[in-house]
């Protein structure tokens, strides 16, 4: 079988966010692959470590930087990249429209995406995929197993869990619990030089994007920081309740 | 027509339903008046068709047997067939995980550009649909613009102000739907089992983190409190990893988003993925040791303190 996993590039979480020209500024901050999408790339390590046949393809979309995203994954383990390359930023409806592609050229019959993006906050990209190539989805999976055809696992809904089994092909997206992506050893990304990173354009694909991102920017509430001395607990304690219910009013 | 696809849980119709009337009585407003119509999907749902009926011009209910339980691909079939068949331009959807989750299915059903998780929404021009939104683990806003007539929409819950009940009542029509199948077979369920309100739906959230030393800690002082004060429970994912809380209490980027009115970090340092899911609190508490943590500089009031002195202090005076 075919596995994909799809990943994004973002900003470090511990990097601070700056907008400039309308939109957020990534120059001279430091990027990493999107924790979210981690969790895929591990996932497809590990059903293939727990003896299935399988070549892992990881997939990603966006400016020539993001090869260094990619270039982790094959590190990690993955058998080869495809990185569609384009300046456009694409939301992830439009995006969809090129993964669905791609898994298609690939006969992929498995594809793993992270479960909300650390850029564009999104859910959007692993249901839009699935529905594009008319397969199901589970999302929020934070367990997976694959017998022959059958997938169970366990994802996060509403209010709660549950318990799911799903039929190849099929798309899941990723989350905190699923596992612990490994770092690359020097060994492995040492031979991860040789895989092959094969570069496609956009214009193949036909995406025309419905949403246009206007602007961006960075909204500081003021916060009071009324900041109390807690020695003597029985005093600041009695201050704050005094605050909470005279002054904010948030409490009776 | 704007379409409103009705949350509900327990018989009620969810408080981010009344959150998303707002949002459609808005842009009703501004597209010179086109009516509202509320979809009820699932079953023995009478009394939620009737209670949805003071918020709206119209309501299509679907209760069949086979929508007892959500399942994405049966959602977005149904919500796409219905607004196909209504010719509605805009179609509003809870920002849950469900909601985000058969959301995106819909809008590719219609050809509709998604506006995700969104905190406004407007009529920009010619008829284009102008939103906001938060990105970048909500520390960026957003200004996002649609470039087609028809628009599938999810509105970030805890941010529109819930509408008020009309006197009057909308007439109910029966829908027949063409239903999808599912084929995700969910085999068992374990409910997030609290006697506490919801996080999303909680007007105060007391949350906990490292600082609070241990489950035994977070029981003593997190839980205490948020008792006497009537408040859900949340929790970093630092101690949700150590298996201090469950996971369903996790509040940040990869947990829950919260917006309450009063948010109370107690010995959480403050992260930013932590941050990410509760920054937009109206106002927040933190009660943790280091005066440097992070949390601070986003709070409202702080005590620097230890824990086990500070929260039975809180609770003597909160019981005076």
């Amino acid at each position: 079988m075919r596995i994909l996993t799809y990943i994004r590039q973002v900003l470090d979480a511990e990097e601070s966010v700056h907008v400039a020209n309308n939109a957020a500024a990534l120059e001279n901050s430091k990027l990493v692959m999107d924790t979210m999408d981690e969790y895929g790339v591990e996932e497809a390590l590990r059903l293939r470590e727990s003896g299935i046949e399988a070549e892992i393809v990881a997939v990603a979309v966006g400016p020539a930087r993001v090869q260094d995203a990619l270039r982790t994954a094959l590190a990690m383990g993955v058998d080869r990249a495809i990185h569609v390359e384009t300046d456009t930023r694409l939301d992830p409806i439009a995006l969809s429209k090129v993964l669905a592609q791609i898994a298609q050229q690939e006969d992929a019959t498995l594809i793993l995406s992270g479960g909300q993006q650390a850029d564009w906050d999104s859910h959007a990209l692993g249901a839009a995929t699935a529905e594009r190539l008319n397969w199901p989805q589970a999302t929020w999976v934070s367990a997976l197993e694959l017998k022959g055809t059958t997938l169970t696992g366990k994802h996060d809904v509403d209010e709660g869990s549950e318990t799911f089994t799903l039929e190849l092909p099929a798309v899941i997206t990723t989350q905190q619990g699923l596992n612990e992506p490994r770092y690359p050893t020097l060994p492995n990304i040492m031979k991860s030089k040789k895989k092959e990173l094969r570069k496609e354009s956009l214009d193949g694909f036909e995406v025309t994007p419905k949403l246009n991102f206007v602007s961006a920017g960075i909204q500081v509430k003021n916060r009071l920081n009324k900041i109390l001395d807690g020695k003597d607990a029985p005093a600041a304690a009695s201050q704050l309740v005094d605050l909470l219910r005279n002054q904010a009013k948030v409490i009776a | 027509m704007i379409l409103l696809v009705v949350e509900h849980a327990n018989g009620k119709v969810s408080k981010s339903t009344w959150e998303m009337v707002t949002a459609a009585r808005e842009l009703s407003q501004q597209q010179s008046v086109t009516p509202v119509a509320a979809l009820v999907l699932g079953n023995n749902i009478a009394a939620i068709a009737t209670e949805i009926a003071r918020a709206v011009d119209q309501v299509l209910v679907a209760d069949l047997p086979a929508l007892a339980q959500y399942d994405p691909e049966l959602w977005s079939a149904a919500v796409a067939q219905i607004a196909r068949e209504g010719e509605a331009s805009v179609i509003l959807i809870g920002g849950s995980r469900s909601g985000r989750e058969y959301s995106p299915r819909v809008a590719i059903k219609l050809d509709a550009p998604l506006l995700e998780d969104v905190i406004s929404l407007k009529i920009s021009g010619d008829k284009k649909l102008e939103a906001q939104r938060y990105t970048y683990l909500a520390r960026v806003t957003e200004t996002i613009e649609t470039s087609a007539p028809i628009a599938v929409v999810t509105i970030k819950p805890g941010v529109f102000n819930p509408a008020t009940p009309r006197a009057e009542a909308a007439e109910q029509f029966d829908v027949d739907l063409t239903l999808a199948t599912s084929r995700l077979k969910v085999t068992g369920k374990t409910a997030e089992r609290s006697s506490r309100v919801s996080l999303a739906e909680a007007e105060i959230v007391v949350s906990g983190g490292r600082g609070v030393g241990s489950a035994e800690g977070f029981t003593q002082y997190v839980e205490a409190l948020a008792d006497q004060l009537g408040a859900a429970v949340g929790a970093t994912r630092a101690i949700v990893d150590a298996g201090w809380r469950p996971y369903s209490e996790q509040v940040g980027q990869t947990g829950k988003t919260v917006q309450p009115k009063l948010y109370i970090a107690i010995g959480i340092s403050g992260a930013v993925q932590h941050l990410s899911g509760m920054n937009k609190s109206k106002t927040i508490v933190a009660i943790n040791r280091d005066a440097e943590a992070p949390i601070f500089k986003i709070a409202d009031y702080g005590i620097v303190g230890d824990v086990p002195q500070l929260v039975p202090a809180i609770l003597a005076e909160l019981k005076k």
